[in-house]
């Protein structure tokens, strides 16, 4: 564990509510209107963790431990993820099979949390949340697989460092499928448009919101920092795949790094702005259809 | 020579059990078989070895000469049966059966001795002839004691076999049949008597009222 | 080895004590367990005598049967498989007493203690035995022993059904393995194994064949699981433990054993396995979403587990038959840490379950609820269970997993494009597998120990005693030291994957690319996980410190007065899964929807047959039992014309082989 690797891992800690904040900007922006701060979310955490805590009678440990353990295990996932091109602290061999399944921790301790309450609302939320990330789970895999193979390292930071000019000129048309791929995932892993809507009142057509209804105070600021932090892991990885380049330097690669968050969150902005929420009953169909593009990245790979 | 004679023996006495309706006399048959059958073993083996079969031969004699007839003139006295009355098979019928099983045997005998066993023909054509004779006894009589009996030979034949071709057996195993035998007889001679008590008669033919 | 010899001398001596004492079962029931613990004591230390590094040990003493001497053998693999029997074996038992209580009339508690120890010994001997004559007799007492446990309730329609499907099901795998023992035998002149090896190709192929469905019989794997879903559930729940968590690893044993002895694998080999691994680990816990029993859900959950063991097992044979002495390795060593992993936290899910059908007497899920406020104790054992089992960090099921899946990773690296295909189809299959395991014990944990209580039991359940609540504290613990040990674990595991791999111990995951170095960096990762919930834990305890924390209802989107019954059930939460599987599943749904404005009653509900069991082998039994129908004449009740049939086909063999001399 270096030192670099270190303050980057703090520089993200600090950065990553701000994710949240550009897209809500760049819908603002689409739809013409002023829109909350960028730091807005911020705000929201400082102003949750100065209050105190509600708990359903209902709800058991299960429910207090569900924001703590997700939160726990993102930030470990965080410490596997890259830096752009520069190595995550705790990266090893195969950490890429542990960074899955860390947010399907996460995943299933907010189900528990959810199925906690003993509210109808949140089982819903609950059950289609493990449904659709059933789906997603193997699509991300056979992404990771085909990167692996193009790269020929089976961790994290080593695969995506090792993504050049010349790997993007070998097997280019691969990994613009896995991007895509992996797009859709993101979109859908982070609860974002079109597979779910991180601003609707409905709780009846909610997924990720809904489990998190009965949370309040600093509970819930782990929840909505843990959210962020997701939503930045999993796009790190998708921005260092896409830098075709290994800038040798320490500050090129972390402007280049940044700048492509940026990029990514104004992108999913403009997926939110111009994209309308899909009916249920078509997220599955999208999902598989993620599976398919990473099925097809990978058979060119293969071949 | 004198082995000899003890096979043509045995051999008479399978063909009188063939044909014999008398239950009392076929125990008693069956009893005097067991009771040489037990002294065969002097005559067969090698003399350095003379504690183990003398102990087996006493044991056998004792049980096929005394415990079987006795547990089996018991069974009988309670059932009030006498003679083996309507046998699936005529008396007459099972005799000319039993010389065509003895021609069998001693064909069988034949092919057998050749593979090199280095025993006589004789022997190992009464020792199959007396498991046919057991077999067919089983099949052809519908009195649950002669089924018994005929079992009781097949078992002898068995024996016999065991003795002549099988050079080392293990004492263990022999002792195994025996124990075997005697439970079998045991159990038969409680059943015989649980049935007649049950059904008035001991025609084994009449059990398929028993099938489901 | 002595050691085992005289444990296993224990058990049948200490059962048959207990059948002795069957007219009182407190006697009988003290007498058994303190047999199974002594016994497990004496065994546990060769054990782990020979995992840590001794030499393997055989034992061989003359026997008056053909075929062999009588040789036990304790190696490595032996080793790996009789940890854990004797592990959980020892602590259901201490849990049986009490849960036995409430049947202590009659002496069916009492002579299940015989059955209990008969069965433990077999165990012990199928995996100790190194003669197939041995081995087949001890595989027998084990089917009869656990068929008598399974029917343990015989009163009950039901029961008595499982149990026969049990009997026939394990009777037609024995046949197998008798008619690949005789071949192996007649190519060795021998049933020892010792003997047993350079095969022609047919014949070891044949071999495999039968030892798939022979073993997979037992194993469960699909779609010879039939039997499994039907047994483990009928049985009382520390025997489920058992035989989900110990016995049908006896089918693993038997295949990793065959491999062992049947020579170099062939590639199809690997295949197969992989194939069988997906549809077992898949369907397996397709059909564990759909039930509505929570022991069944268990017993499903096993089919899948052994799924998982399949792909592991494999990636190793496919690792060893293509060169890839490394992938071999994780294959196999993932394969073998699983059956393990699985062993400690099935019997510690089978034995929640106990307490949960102790303390409310149902086992159906959507009848039950809130059981965590009321039963703690064992909430927090089935939770720790069911991350563990959903493979999920930094429990030992992801260390398993993770083995496999690296294994599968490194091969998809270097493997050219056909070979991959197998190891893609391991990945994606471990992933869809990892999903629906932990949408399952979502729904399983979920719905049964969280939210309100839907009856009346429910509300006013209790944990149950010390006797039972330990025996899954023990087993919670154990699931968490080999995920945070894990790098030791997998290092006891060396010895036995080197006796797979040919090669020696030393070089166990330790060459290119080394495995245990990596593991360091996995248990790095879990302390890192664990280390930081206690201080998130710690921080929201001090910020909540002095504030205002109070008690409220679920904020049910401002529905003032919520009840019980509106609460989720486990079927809606496994609807989406359910429909998705349909073309599997074939769930029959029973519905009366409301009518009118004032409707009356409705109701709905889901039923989820087998699909196997119903669609496969109940029509060929069918079609079997009305050709047997035809034969019904044979079978007249005649004594003497049945001992005809024999004496005819005697005589007739008799003829012929003699005229052809």
């Amino acid at each position: 564990m270096n030192v670099v690797a270190c303050v980057q891992t703090v520089l993200v800690l600090l950065l990553a509510p701000l994710l949240p904040g550009v897209i809500n900007r760049t819908k603002a922006f689409f739809a013409g209107r002023q829109g909350p701060p960028v730091l807005q979310l911020y705000f929201d955490l400082w102003k949750l963790a100065q209050k105190g805590a509600v708990y359903s009678r209902t709800t058991t440990w299960v429910f207090r431990a569900g924001p703590i353990v997700g939160l726990a295990a993102v930030l470990v996932a965080l410490f596997l993820t890259p830096f752009g091109k520069s190595a995550a602290p705790l990266a090893f061999g195969g950490d890429l099979i542990l960074f899955a399944y860390l947010l399907g921790l996460m995943r299933f301790m907010t189900v528990m949390a959810a199925l906690d309450t003993g509210s109808s609302f949140e089982g819903m939320g609950a059950s289609r949340e493990a449904f659709f990330s059933m789906l997603a789970e193997p699509a991300f895999l056979i992404g990771l697989v085909a990167v692996a193979r193009v790269t020929g390292s089976l961790s994290l930071s080593g695969m995506l460092a090792n993504v050049s000019a010349e790997t993007w000129l070998r097997v280019g048309p691969a990994l613009v499928l896995i991007a895509a791929a992996w797009m859709v995932i993101l979109l859908a892993e982070n609860s974002r448009i079109p597979v779910d809507d991180p601003n609707t009142h409905l709780e009846l057509t909610m997924i990720h919101e809904v489990m998190v209804l009965d949370h309040g105070g600093p509970d819930f600021a782990a929840i909505l920092y843990g959210a962020a932090l997701k939503l930045w892991v999993m796009g790190a990885l998708l921005v260092s795949l896409l830098i075709p380049v290994h800038p040798g330097v320490l500050w090129k690669n972390g402007l280049m790094f940044l700048g492509g968050m940026f990029l990514l969150a104004v992108g999913i902005g403009v997926v939110e702005s111009i994209m309308a929420r899909l009916r249920l009953a078509r997220v599955p169909q999208l999902l598989m259809g993620a599976m398919a593009l990473a099925a097809l990245a990978m058979m060119l790979v293969l071949k | 020579m004198l082995l000899d004679a003890v096979f043509v023996l045995l051999i008479l006495t399978n063909l009188i059990l063939l044909g014999s309706s008398l239950l009392s006399a076929s125990i008693r048959i069956v009893a005097v078989q067991g009771a040489v059958l037990g002294v065969l073993p002097f005559l067969a083996m090698a003399p350095d070895r003379l504690g183990r079969v003398l102990f087996l031969a006493v044991l056998t004699v004792a049980l096929k000469g005394g415990v079987f007839p006795w547990l089996l003139n018991r069974a009988l006295r309670e059932v009030h049966v006498r003679r083996e009355v309507a046998p699936l098979v005529g008396y007459s019928v099972s005799l000319a059966l039993g010389i065509g099983l003895l021609a069998l045997a001693f064909w069988l005998g034949g092919r057998i001795r050749d593979i090199g066993l280095g025993v006589s023909v004789l022997s190992l054509s009464t020792a199959l002839f007396m498991m046919f004779t057991g077999l067919f006894l089983v099949i052809s009589r519908q009195k649950a004691l002669s089924q018994v009996l005929g079992f009781l030979v097949l078992e002898n034949g068995i024996y016999a076999f065991g003795l002549l071709v099988v050079v080392n057996i293990h004492w263990l195993i022999e002792l195994g049949v025996l124990l075997d035998v005697f439970v079998a007889v045991f159990i038969m001679g409680v059943a015989i008597d649980q049935i007649s008590r049950a059904f008035d008669h001991m025609d084994v033919d009449q059990m398929n009222h028993l099938k489901g | 080895m002595t050691l085992l010899v005289v444990a296993c001398g224990l058990l049948l001596l200490t059962g048959l004590g207990a059948l002795l004492l069957q007219r009182r079962p407190r006697g009988a029931a003290v007498f058994g367990v303190s047999g199974t613990v002594a016994a497990a004591m004496l065994g546990l230390y060769p054990c782990l005598r020979v995992l840590l590094g001794g030499s393997a040990e055989l034992m061989c003493l003359p026997w008056p049967v053909p075929g062999g001497a009588f040789a036990v053998g304790l190696d490595a693999v032996s080793a790996v498989f009789l940890i854990p029997v004797l592990f959980v074996a020892a602590l259901s038992a201490i849990y049986g007493v009490e849960y036995l209580q409430p049947f202590r009339e009659g002496p069916a508690a009492g002579r299940s203690w015989f059955y209990y120890n008969v069965l433990v010994a077999s165990m012990v001997m199928v995996l100790l035995a190194r003669n197939g004559l041995l081995f087949l007799m001890a595989w027998e007492c084990m089917s009869l022993a656990s068929f008598f446990l399974v029917m343990y309730e015989s009163e009950k329609p039901g029961v008595r059904e499982a149990g026969w499907v049990y009997l026939v099901a394990t009777h037609l795998g024995t046949a197998c393995l008798v008619a690949m023992f005789v071949l192996l035998g007649r190519e060795a002149g021998s049933l020892d194994f010792g003997r047993i090896g350079a095969l022609p190709p047919a014949v070891a192929a044949a071999a495999f064949c039968l030892a798939i469905i022979g073993f997979g019989t037992k194993a469960g794997f699909v779609p010879l699981h039939v039997w499994l879903p039907e047994a483990h559930p009928a049985a009382p729940s520390h025997v489920s433990a058992l035989l989900s968590g110990v016995m049908i690893k006896t089918g693993i044993y038997g295949l990793v054993r065959m491999l062992m002895l049947l020579g170099p694998p062939r590639t199809e080999w690997g295949w197969v396995l992989i194939g069988i691994g997906l549809t077992s680990g898949i369907l397996g816990v397709a059909y564990a979403l759909a039930q509505h029993d929570l022991k069944r859900l268990l017993a499903y959950h096993s089919v899948e587990n052994i799924g998982i063991i399949a792909l592991g097992l494999g990636v190793g044979v496919l690792g060893l038959s293509t060169g890839h002495p490394l992938i071999a390795q994780l294959g196999f060593g993932g394969a073998l840490l699983h059956v393990v992993n699985h062993a400690l936290f099935k019997s510690l899910l089978f034995l929640g379950a106990g307490a949960v059908v102790h303390a409310t007497g149902t086992r159906d899920i959507d009848h039950l609820g809130g059981l965590a406020k009321v039963m703690p104790w064992t909430a927090a054992a089935f939770f720790v269970g069911a991350v563990a089992i959903s493979g999920l960090p930094p429990l030992n099921g992801f260390v398993s997993e993770f083995l496999v899946y690296y294994g599968s990773f490194l091969s998809c690296l270097e493997s050219g494009a056909r070979a991959a295909l197998p190891f893609i189809g391991a990945i994606v299959g471990l992933a869809l597998i990892g999903g629906l395991a932990s949408a399952c014990f979502a729904k399983a944990f979920g719905i049964v120990f969280l939210g309100e209580p839907r009856t009346e039991q429910g509300r006013s359940a209790h944990d149950p005693g010390w006797t039972m609540r330990l025996p899954m504290l023990i087993l919670a613990m154990a699931c968490g030291a080999i995920g945070l040990g894990a790098p030791w674990a997998v290092r006891a595991m060396r010895p036995a994957v080197a006796l797979l791999t040919h090669e020696p111990t030393a070089i166990i995951f330790t060459g290119t690319g080394n495995v245990l170095d990596l593991l360091g960096g996995l248990t790095e990762c879990f302390w890192a996980l664990v280390g930081l919930v206690g201080i998130l834990g710690l921080g929201r305890w001090v910020l909540l410190r002095g504030r205002v924390v109070r008690q409220g209802l679920t904020w049910d989107c401002g529905y003032a007065v919520p009840s019980p019954r509106m609460q989720y059930t486990a079927s809606s939460f496994a609807q989406w899964f359910v429909d998705w599987f349909r073309w599997a599943l074939r769930t029959e749904h029973h519905r009366s929807l409301p009518q009118g404005v004032f409707s009356g009653t409705a109701f709905m509900n889901t039923e989820t047959e087998d699909g196997f069991h119903e669609g496969l082998f109940r029509p060929v039994f069918e079609r079997a039992r009305w050709a047997f129908s035809k034969l019904r004449w044979i079978q007249h009740g005649q004594l003497q014309l049945y001992v005809l049939y024999i004496a005819l086909t005697l005589v007739l063999l008799l003829i012929w082989y003699a005229s052809h001399l």
